[in-house]
């Protein structure tokens, strides 16, 4: 018996046995379900967060136009 | 959970679970996973001989698989592209595992069981064999848990991998080498 053949015989006998006929313990559907909406969610809370913080700056720089309209030229220099 | 009406075009000798699947439909997803569910852990526990983290594999794989769907071609056999993604999970999880930590108590309690089934081989060598595998490079270790100790062929091995029939021959030519000089390294002459 040469070399790799033994080395993969001993391979086999070391390697622990599993049985790849079992089924999964329980039901996988709900968990997999359930990552599928948390993956939505962060989606759309990502993409809600973005949103919320475009109108508060947006709203940010109203408010400094209105309040102090010096600064409309300077915002306007700075974009 | 529903994504509203879908159209459903037949065609002949392609899945209507497929092509729903494909357009987001989850009652559909729902349906190849009930059909491939068996098949996709059986193959992540081939790789990972771990049952609990296959089971979190399975889901990892079918959360990625539904998330690849506007890739999948309808008109394909759902299986082997299931399978590939599965794959690609199971070697995350391979590369995510630090080698002194593999041999954990339910292996060796394994190692410890096998020894009735192969009472030919002394328990201290099978032992050291199963830590020097464990210490191989995770794509080396997938390819050879694959074609030798779950005696896949070659071809079957290469698609799963999205490698070819002669990459995979190398990956276990190399893994067999370098367990064989890492035994010899630790005293040890197979």
């Amino acid at each position: 018996m040469n070399d790799e053949v033994r080395m993969k015989k001993l391979l086999k006998q070391a390697v622990r046995p599993v049985d790849v006929r079992a089924e999964p313990a329980r039901d996988l559907w709900p968990a997999v379900l359930r990552r599928i909406d948390q993956d939505t969610g962060t989606d759309a809370s990502v993409q809600s967060g973005w949103l919320w913080l475009d109108g508060a700056l947006l709203a940010g720089l109203v408010v400094l136009g209105v309040s102090f309209p010096t600064t409309i030229p300077l915002l306007l220099y700075y974009l | 959970m529903s994504n509203g009406a879908r159209v459903l075009v037949s065609v002949p000798g392609v899945d209507s679970d497929c092509v729903l699947f494909q357009q987001g439909d989850v009652d559909a997803f729902e349906s190849l996973f009930r059909l491939h569910q068996r098949a996709v852990y059986s193959w992540i526990l081939r790789i990972v001989r771990n049952p609990s983290a296959a089971e979190e594999l399975v889901v990892e794989s079918f959360w990625r698989i539904y998330r690849a769907r506007a890739t999948f071609d309808a008109a394909r056999d759902f299986a082997p592209w299931a399978r590939r993604i599965a794959t690609r999970v199971a070697l995350d999880w391979l590369r995510a595992q630090r080698p002194e930590t593999e041999l954990n108590e339910e292996t060796m309690a394994t190692l410890s069981a096998s020894e009735k089934t192969n009472p030919g081989v002394a328990a201290e060598i099978r032992q050291k064999t199963a830590e020097a595998f464990a210490r191989l490079p995770y794509k080396l270790r997938a390819a050879a848990v694959l074609a030798v100790v779950e005696e896949q062929s070659h071809k079957e091995v290469a698609e799963a991998l999205g490698i070819s029939v002669a990459a995979v021959k190398l990956r276990v030519f190399r893994a067999v080498r370098l367990l064989r000089k890492d035994l010899e390294r630790h005293g040890i002459k197979p």
